[in-house]
């Protein structure tokens, strides 16, 4: 194992981007560093092995990020998916170190692509990683490595000695004992609290069961409940988070970015009664996937399915799993163990109601409906050529938003509003102060980097002192 | 895993790629399954022939195994080229024979054909084996040129034959017309990425072989290889040209082209192949194919044993040694030609059989899968 007796300078509690960023330039800053990170290696990284990209300011095009995306337009972004619940100091920060970070990312091994096919609507303003965020992981273990930080992995943290704003140590299961280890500084990095499913059910009630978590196991908030034990001050609303609409056939954990369903758009969603309930085609996809998983959450038995036609054929990006097929809407109903007389009903109802129109999906086209409630505002277009296909929808926790305050320099704050003297937050553990509410593609990794980054610098200033 | 289990494993992965799409850039495997919703059979078996075993992916992968998806392109595709070459070898028994024990069978048929050389040459006359030659036509005091033309000549052909088999019924099942095949532009460009080792760069810093670690020591043993192969082929048409236009009988001097392409070349042919041996010996077991390691190191110790042998026929040719050598170095240079067609070898024929496919659908109206 690794050494115990010692002291470290720094100790990182996680390991994901956030936590990666906070260990290397902690490093680099001259600390000792210890990483612990309660998942297996080949798991190792929480959230950020699922990412695909990082929302990246820029004036001019830049690596593979076309035109422009300035600070004005970022900020203005932030505060319409928030509705203003942001703090902006900290979010204009985010923003600012989205581009001023990108030559340590390359330095540190990551690398970057050009938009995935079936995402050009994000080649301005995200950078996509090279294989993703596991490969972004392996490239900044590598350099961990290289630099002689310590990582042990299979180590959950479960308790932290925190006295009047101030670490001493942290206790942590490793192979079946626990174990204590003293730092001068901890890096909180260790994400939200979606995988707990206790918690989950505390939030939400009983229809938590029926969600599928889209990412790793391992962040079960164990350490962001220890701090607000501890006196941290929180921000967020534990049932705020980001939560779309996924196959239902997915795995409950680690699913990842495959189980989405971009078919909605496309056509009709029913509920386990057979009958509509939201407007499908309010705005574009990606716009709207996130409202999804909430209203899905809202039906009975947390369960929606998507039904299109075979003219929806290759117009959205495959999912993982195969649509049900049928040669009829009863016997697509019937598959899905719905009463099929109502959803040929409803199926019916909706055709009668579709407007002409010239149908494009590239743009808010003019194909709606009429006389239907909920009505469909585009894309609306007769599902009446088989074969008929059907995708199980539930809703899909990506992370949670309840969290830490932190100062611009990752400062964990105490319900005095008072500064910790040597506890930093960074990640998806503090996304609250900047994400009240709503989400924006590719800000959680800007976040992380940001913060991760300020985290580091700041805990080895602190040493040095 | 039984051929049909395998295929439904890497139908399972490209579904899962092909939602995912994080590996775009890596190489040319993701773009081509891109162009799909569904995967036929020879769908996957172009895919799987344009992969080139770099790795990356598998490190990059979110659904490695552990994870219950077990997606792992490297290994199930080298798995399903194994069928590839199993199912388009011609005749296809042999192509069994060489998929379950190649390494040994290599060995064997060397063993065996410098043996019946040797054997030959000493009943004939074992003073003109083991006494030394020099000067004008001395190794055909050996083995006189008509045989050694008409043996090898009859060999080539087979070989050739073999590989036009293999090749005309791989690509017609991918649903290609020859015609397209000879389109200069997509030619022009499979050519180019063969010439380069495009695919094995890893998409920029170097492939994750044989470690996770990128480096570009795959593509450079590879480099060597392949143009020390070339340079040896160079060797032998020179040679042939010298022969038969000019009318000056092997073996060359030193500083002549036949002798200094072979001598590069064989250079080549043994640094390539030993490195990559050795890197394969130090190889991830997760993403290597075990079933099929016999295939290539027997391929690899046949292309160093002739470069090995060829060499230490050039440097004691006119010693008394040079008959025994001879006759080694003919055997393990027929048992390679041989093998061909049934060894690791044929991977040059079907990879760029799909990377030329690659291209030509790269060229044509993208088809209708269209997501913006
Ligand atoms: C499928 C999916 C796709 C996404 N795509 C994107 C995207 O493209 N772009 C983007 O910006 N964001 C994306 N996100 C959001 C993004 O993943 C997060 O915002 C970001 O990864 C948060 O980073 P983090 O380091 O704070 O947390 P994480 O990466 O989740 O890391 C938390 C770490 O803490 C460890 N840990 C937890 N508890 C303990 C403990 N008690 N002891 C020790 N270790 C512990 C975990 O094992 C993990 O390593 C996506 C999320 C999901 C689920």
């Amino acid at each position: 194992m690794i050494d115990l007796i010692q002291t470290y300078d720094v100790l990182v509690i996680g390991g994901g981007n956030a936590a990666l960023c906070a260990a290397l330039t902690a490093r680099e800053a001259g600390a000792s560093v210890l990483i612990l990170e309660s998942a297996p290696k080949a798991f190792r990284g929480g959230n950020s092995r699922h990412t695909r990209n990082l929302r990246c300011m820029h004036d001019a095009p830049i690596h593979m990020l076309t035109e422009a995306y300035p600070e004005e337009e970022y900020w203005q972004d932030v505060l319409k998916v928030t509705g203003g619940q942001t703090n902006e100091a900290l979010a204009r920060q985010t923003i600012r170190e989205s581009v001023a970070c990108l030559p340590w990312l390359i330095e540190h091994g990551v690398r970057f692509q050009p938009s995935l096919g079936g995402t050009l609507h994000l080649s301005r303003t995200n950078s996509f990683f090279l294989g993703g965020g596991k490969a972004l992981l392996n490239a900044f273990y590598h350099s961990a490595e290289r630099l002689g930080i310590k990582i042990l992995y299979d180590a959950e943290v479960c308790e932290l000695d925190i006295q009047d704003g101030e670490f001493r140590s942290a206790v942590f299961k490793y192979a079946g004992a626990t174990h204590q280890v003293r730092a001068r500084t901890m890096v909180a990095a260790s994400g939200g609290f979606q995988s707990n499913l206790a918690w989950l059910r505390e939030a939400w009630g009983p229809p938590a069961d029926n969600f599928i978590v889209r990412g790793t196991p391992y962040n079960k908030g164990v350490i962001l409940r220890a701090l607000l034990d501890s006196g941290a001050k929180a921000i967020g609303d534990p049932t705020q988070g980001h939560c779309v609409a996924i196959d239902a056939r997915s795995p409950k954990f680690d699913g990842g970015i495959i189980t989405r369903v971009d078919a909605v758009s496309l056509g009709i969603v029913v509920n386990t009664h057979g009958e509509r309930f939201y407007d499908e085609g309010e705005d574009f996809w990606p716009k709207r996937y996130a409202i999804w998983g909430r209203l899905v959450a809202l039906q009975d038995d947390q369960i929606a399915y998507s039904i299109i036609d075979s003219k929806a054929v290759g117009k959205f990006m495959p999912p993982v799993f195969p649509p049900v097929r049928a040669n009829s809407i009863k016997e697509l109903a019937a598959a899905f163990k719905l009463d099929p007389a109502t959803v040929q009903q409803t199926v019916d109802r909706y055709n009668a109601a579709v407007r002409p129109g010239t149908f494009n999906h590239a743009v808010l086209d003019d194909c709606a409906t009429d006389g239907v409630t909920p009505p469909k505002t585009h894309w609306a277009r007769t599902i009446d050529t088989p074969p008929f296909f059907g995708y199980p929808l539930r809703p899909g926790i990506t992370f949670t938003y309840l969290g830490v305050v932190v100062d611009q320099h990752a400062r964990m704050i105490m319900q005095d509003d008072k500064p910790s003297t040597n506890i930093f937050a960074a990640g998806e553990i503090m996304a609250g102060n900047i994400l009240g509410k709503g989400y924006l593609g590719g800000i959680g990794m800007a976040i992380g980097a940001a913060f991760g980054r300020a985290a580091g610098k700041e805990a080895a200033r602190h040493v040095r002192q | 895993m039984s051929a049909s289990d395998l295929i439904k494993q890497v139908e399972f992965n490209m579904q899962v790629c092909n939602a995912c799409r994080y590996c775009e850039s890596y190489c040319a495997v993701f773009p081509a399954m891109e162009q799909r919703l569904t995967f036929s059979e020879p769908d996957l078996h172009y895919l799987a022939n344009l992969c080139h075993n770099c790795g990356s992916c598998f490190y990059a992968c979110q659904y490695a195994p552990p994870h219950e998806f077990n997606v792992n392109l490297p290994r199930h595709l080298a798995e399903l080229r194994g069928e590839t070459y199993r199912n388009y070898a011609w005749p296809g028994f042999l192509g069994d024979l060489f998929s379950r024990n190649g390494l040994a069978v290599s060995l064997i048929t060397a063993v065996s054909f410098a043996l019946f050389m040797l054997l030959t040459f000493y009943f004939q006359d074992p003073a003109i084996l083991f006494s030394a030659h020099t000067g004008e036509g001395s190794f055909y005091k050996i083995i006189p040129h008509n045989v050694m033309v008409l043996t090898f000549g009859a060999v080539a052909l087979y070989v050739l034959v073999a590989f036009i088999v293999g090749f005309v019924r791989f690509w017609r099942d991918m649903g290609e017309s020859l015609a397209d095949f000879a389109r200069p532009v997509a030619l022009g460009q499979a050519t180019w990425d063969v010439l380069r080792l495009k695919y094995l760069d890893g998409g920029g810093e170097g492939c994750t072989y044989p470690s996770e670690y990128p480096s570009n020591a795959r593509r450079w043993f590879h480099h060597f290889t392949f143009y020390g192969f070339m340079l040896c082929f160079a060797a032998t048409a020179t040679g042939t040209i010298y022969h038969y236009v000019f009318g000056w009988p092997a073996p060359y001097a030193f500083t002549s082209l036949p002798v200094v392409f072979g001598t590069v070349g064989g250079i080549g042919l043994l640094i390539g192949p030993a490195g990559l041996l050795w890197i394969k010996s130090r190889s991830d077991p997760e993403t290597a194919e075990p079933k099929q390691l016999g295939m290539d190191v027997g391929f690899l110790v046949l292309l160093f044993l002739t470069s090995l042998t060829g060499l230490a026929l050039l440097f004691l040719r006119d010693t008394a040694a040079m008959g025994m050598l001879l006759a080694i170095h003919l055997g393990i240079v027929l048992a390679l030609f041989l093998t061909l067609p049934y060894g690791k070898f044929v991977h040059a024929i079907y990879r760029f059989a799909a990377l030329v496919r690659y291209a030509l659908e790269r060229s044509r109206p993208a088809p209708n899968v269209t997501f913006e």
